[in-house]
């Protein structure tokens, strides 16, 4: 378990103030000069040496991304910096917390950041239906533009860093990188084709960094508290805390900074009070947020939450939003819901996604009520691995996942629903 | 120049192109539906998906992957197969099964594409998706259910037509193609989207249900809308041509056509002269060949020299501008004239009166002037070149009074005068420029010393220099540079023939219903044309003629371009074309033309006129006449104003009425049962 000394996010429960003042006390915005000082290459370096990877999913290495941008930007196509907040994943709050109780981590960390690849400003796109957590943001900017930390001469260090924040209208899809840059630069949120990357072509066809809001908030006190105690946490490859975020069927759902790697049934007994009616009662765990795979009881119990443990499960660590279903959960009914949620967001652009998540889940809806024929247990299987990897973005892979975990481990059920709607009448009267 | 491998096959591309370039020019045949080579890349139909090594494992989009050295190309694999049949299936699921009642039918990627990569039977078995119509205008035909978003159209409009009518609106399954406010496409080149859908969700409105492709006959000819020479193909069935499609022709037209050019052409079965007729008691009377031959003959008998004259219109082939001319000769008159909008220009210097740059090459110009002419409805194919031009970086400035070009020009004023004295912003980018070009309307030749003022801006800004011509004049009448190559031009213009009016005993009209010719009252008039438009009622004799589908005949386009068409179809009752008509009078008249079929008529005005004699770019030196310029001031009168009913088979096509009401003067136009 983690040392209370080793956690970043000092004020996640709330306990205490988010405004400036606060976030100074708890050590935020200390002597930020002198992290600068060091110098844009030695800070990715930094970065690189702690084993950070993305926070918001695919578990990309943080310093490696940022070592993609140019070293010399060009006059007139500055670089920039683009912090994701766009946190819509079913499941997920991590970021929410981290504006809400300690905005100024992210701030500091968006200079620091965006000083390290050299960017001339940072934009924080932000979820439409974060309403009060953006007029936070919105306040603590102005905080921190008020007492010089960014700006001109950002924190006297002399570097000119401008912090924009920007409210999305609230579609799922806006968070994927490429087509938050879309939806910034006022276009329909659509994602791009890649290649160019954004590190070459991005925000307003300037090189861009996106990166999720927790990457940006760690690194300053990563760089505090120096890359070999980042790297000290966790397992290899899989180094530093994690905020994860634990809802469903336990006695008492958080967001919680953890070790990366701590064994699930650690992580559920020290924070979330244990699964409600004990660990028999538990059926299955998403444990990334509604787009990987679910994970069935037996399997997760003992599993480490990371990256290379999850993925062992078949599964994935994701944002670390921890959905846990107990036995009374209908669980076809839950990834059809699921399924609804991507045909909802699909933007519509390329065929397998636009086509595929509505069969998709007009198919799991039949599943959920057993209209259908054991044979569509196939082709959906089948329709999943269409979808998957032949569309422009991840999100046709986000719908296809969680219904391969479905029936990869919960196959028997939804035959059970069928022949019980079917067959099962039938057969009582053979018998 | 990347070298890779495409199925084993070593292929190197030029650097750039993409990797579904690369299997085209290996060979290999990559489906497709949203890739088109002249649109930006999408990359959302997934249908060309093939394996790429090294890359990640899943099968990438090759329209919008880049060709790099050392790839592996696999595009015949049984995972690239399974790729594209599932995008395939996918895109059949909310597709209607209506293809029996759908235009596009014979002609659809869909239809065609679904043969090699179908199932053959539906695993779907939920309800299709429909989609309510879109209403596009009067050219294009929406129904939208079957549309697979591929926003070709969407694109087309945005970056070719430059209008942003086209969108896309709701996401997901839900996302819909459809124009803004559903207004019609504000756009000339609407007509176009219905060839670029690779579905039938967009199709021709005025085609709907008329014919099936293979029951076409295919012509290739020349439009005569304007004078780019668009090159088309007539697609007829019987006697009449049912549609007009463009043929690529990359120095030309590329692979576009605007609406008047597609879409005219019912107007060819309307308001036609099919027999000759003679003005008996003041009333046009029908009449046979020989009986209107012998009208002619009596009024003409004893003509003394320049006692004949003719005038031509827009629309006249070079084969019968020559017949009258040698006709008129042979009558000892040299009064002819084909402007008919009665410019009297200097044309004793070709070079200075056509588009020298030429169409294609106006995409390398990197600083533009546009003097007094409105481009878009002038030349809506050079006005696209445009567009291209800024794209690479050129810098557009414009004199005349202020127009939607669909770019943003830098206006220089209204009036003419400001051509002397050109802002410095115009003449420091103009004189900076490696490639400048200058395009004057004919209008502007109009004005007194109007040639001279453009002539005197090539000389300051030595728009001819090595490699390089810059001096463009943008007519508008696909029989103009062709007339005045022939000579059938008279010093003074139309002015000069009509102030010798009362002296003459007949004018040949020739299609001329766009001039004035208020002065020939009096005269004896011969209509030869094709349509009972205006100059026909003015007329004493009618002889009907043959439109331009259906003679073979040659136009010279703005650029000097000699193009040739073909008959798609003969022409309507007894008309007859236009050449034989001149033929058969010349017999009558005692001064028989020396050519008795086609061939010989070629041979002969080749023989007169060498540079004539074969198709393609006319070579002409720079050679500007010596002109004496007057200060130029006023305000050009874009010749312009309706763009669909700009000639007589325009006005009488429904089409383009219905256009014009819609489009130019946005009334709603009224269906009978309202």
């Amino acid at each position: 378990m983690l040392d209370d000394k080793d956690r970043i996010f000092t004020n996640v429960y709330g306990y205490q103030d988010w405004g400036v003042d606060a976030a100074v006390r708890r050590g935020d915005w200390d002597n930020t000069k002198d992290l600068l000082a060091r110098g844009p290459d030695a800070i990715i370096e930094e970065i690189k040496a702690s084993g950070l990877r993305g926070r918001g999913g695919a578990g990309f290495p943080t310093g490696m991304k940022w070592s993609f941008m140019p070293k010399e930007p060009q006059p007139g196509r500055p670089s920039l910096l683009l912090i994701n907040a766009d946190e819509s994943e079913p499941g997920s709050c991590k970021d929410r917390e981290i504006i809400r109780h300690d905005p100024h981590k992210l701030i500091e960390g968006a200079l620091v950041a965006g000083f390290a690849m050299r960017a001339r400003a940072a934009y924080i796109y932000i979820r439409g239906e974060f309403i009060r957590e953006a007029e936070t943001l919105f306040a603590a900017v102005q905080q921190a533009y008020d007492r010089g930390f960014i700006g001109k001469n950002a924190c006297g260090s002399g570097y000119d860093f401008d912090v924009f924040v920007h409210r999305g209208a609230g579609a799922y899809i806006c968070g994927e990188e490429t087509a938050q840059i879309e939806s910034l630069e006022g276009k329909k949120g659509q994602p791009r084709l890649k290649p160019p990357f954004p590190a070459g072509v991005g925000l307003y066809g300037c090189p861009t960094t996106v990166n999720n809001v927790e990457s940006i908030a760690v690194t300053p006190t990563i760089l505090r508290r120096s890359a070999s105690w980042f790297s000290s946490i966790g397992r290899e490859n899989n180094k530093g805390t994690k905020l994860f975020q634990i809802s469903g069927h336990v006695n008492t759902p958080c967001v919680v900074e953890e070790a990366m790697g701590i064994p699930f049934r650690e992580l559920i007994e020290k924070h979330a009070g244990g699964i409600r009616g004990g660990w028999d009662n538990l059926l299955a765990v998403i444990p990334g947020g509604s787009s990987v795979p679910l994970v069935p009881a037996a399997q997760i119990m003992d599993a480490p939450m990371d990256f290379d443990g999850l993925k062992a499960l078949g599964s994935g660590l994701g944002t670390a939003a921890v959905i846990v279903m107990d036995k009374s959960t209908d669980i076809v009914r839950a990834i059809s819901r699921i399924s609804y949620f991507y045909k909802h967001e699909s933007c519509g652009q390329c065929t397998p996604c636009r086509e595929g998540t509505g069969w998709m889940w007009r198919v799991m809806e039949r599943l959920r009520t057993g209209e259908a024929r054991i044979d569509e247990i196939d082709l959906l299987e089948q329709v999943t691995r269409q979808v998957e990897g032949h569309t422009i973005c991840a999100l046709g892979d986000a719908a296809a996942w969680p219904i391969q975990g479905l029936i990869r481990h919960f196959r028997p059920e939804i035959e059970r629903r069928i022949n019980e709607r079917n067959g099962a009448p039938q057969l009582q009267a053979a018998e | 120049m990347p070298k890779l491998t495409v199925d084993g096959i070593e292929v190197e591309v030029p650097a750039g192109a993409t990797v579904l370039q690369a299997c085209e020019a290996a060979g290999k045949e990559i489906p497709r539906f949203c890739y088109h080579e002249r649109l930006s890349i999408a990359g959302n139909c997934r249908m060309c998906l093939v394996e790429v090594a090294p890359g990640p494992p899943k099968p990438q989009a090759s329209c919008a992957l880049p060709a790099a050295d050392n790839q592996i190309i696999t595009t015949n694999s049984e995972k690239v197969k399974k790729a594209r049949e599932g995008v395939m299936e996918f895109l059949l699921i909310n597709h209607p099964l209506d293809c029996p009642i759908c235009d596009q039918g014979g002609e659809c990627d869909l239809q065609d594409q679904s043969i090699a990569y179908g199932r053959g039977h539906t695993r779907f078995i939920e309800n299709k998706r429909a989609v309510t119509e879109k209403y596009m205008g009067p050219i294009v035909k929406t129904v939208m259910t079957r549309c697979i978003q591929c926003t070709r159209c969407v694109r087309f409009a945005e970056e070719i037509a430059g209008v942003e009518d086209i969108g896309a609106i709701y996401r997901g399954e839900n996302m819909q193609i459809t124009t803004y406010l559903e207004h019609a496409i504000q756009s000339e080149l609407s007509g176009n989207v219905v060839d670029l859908c690779p579905v039938g969700a967009l199709t021709s409105k005025p085609y709907a249900f008329e014919a099936r492709p293979w029951e076409l006959k295919r012509t290739p000819g020349i439009d005569v809308m304007d004078a780019v020479g668009t090159n088309v193909r007539f697609d007829s069935r019987g006697r009449q041509v049912l549609r007009v499609l463009p043929r690529i022709n990359e120095d030309v037209n590329e692979e576009w056509a605007h609406d008047k050019t597609r879409h005219a052409v019912d107007g060819l079965v309307r308001r036609r002269l099919d027999r000759p007729y003679v003005r008996i008691e003041g009333k046009l009377q029908p009449v046979s060949w020989a009986d209107a031959f012998a009208v002619i003959a009596r009024q003409i008998a004893g003509a003394g020299p320049d006692e004949v004259a003719a005038v031509a219109g827009d629309l006249v082939e070079i084969e019968s501008l020559y017949a009258t001319r040698k006709l008129l000769a042979s009558l000892g008159s040299s009064l002819v004239e084909a402007r008919q909008n009665g410019l009297a220009y200097d044309t004793s210097g070709l070079s200075a009166l056509r588009f020298n740059t030429t169409i294609a090459g106006l995409e390398q110009a990197d600083v533009i002037l546009l003097v007094g002419t409105n481009v878009r409805l002038e030349a809506p194919l050079v006005n696209t070149r445009i567009r291209k031009a800024i794209k690479r970086g050129a810098k557009v400035f414009a004199i005349g009074r202020e127009v939607d070009l669909t770019y943003r020009a830098t206006w220089l004023g209204e009036d003419l005068s400001a051509l002397a004295d050109l802002p410095a912003e115009a003449a420091d980018a103009l004189r900076a420029a490696e490639r400048p070009a200058v395009l004057v309307g004919e209008a502007v030749l109009g004005f007194d010393g109007g040639l001279a003022a453009a002539l005197k801006l090539a000389g300051d800004f030595s728009l001819v220099r090595q490699g390089w011509n810059g001096f463009n004049i943008v007519h508008t009448a696909a029989s103009r540079m062709g007339a005045l190559m022939l000579g059938f031009t008279t010093p003074g213009g139309l002015g000069a023939i009509a102030a010798r009016a009362n002296a003459l005993k007949a004018l040949f009209v020739l299609g001329a219903d766009e001039a004035d010719l208020s002065a020939f009252d009096d005269t004896f008039q011969i209509y030869i044309g094709h349509h009972g438009d205006r100059a026909a009622h003015h007329a004493d004799v009618i002889l009907p003629g043959a439109a331009y589908a259906e003679k073979p005949g040659s136009w010279v386009n703005l650029e000097g371009r000699l193009q040739r068409g073909e008959r798609a179809v003969f022409p309507v009752g007894d008309a007859r074309e236009d050449w034989t008509i001149l033929r058969a009078l010349s017999d009558v008249l005692g001064h028989r033309l020396p050519f008795d079929n086609y061939d010989q008529l070629l041979q002969s005005l080749a023989a007169d006129h060498p540079m004539l004699a074969s198709e393609g770019l006319v070579p002409l030196e720079w050679a500007p006449p010596q002109l004496e310029g007057t200060a130029l001031s006023g305000v050009v009168d874009y010749p312009i104003t309706d763009f669909y009913l700009t000639n007589a088979i325009a006005r009488a096509s429904e089409t383009m009425n219905r256009c014009s009401t819609e489009i130019v003067h946005h009334q709603p136009v009224l269906e009978a049962a309202e």
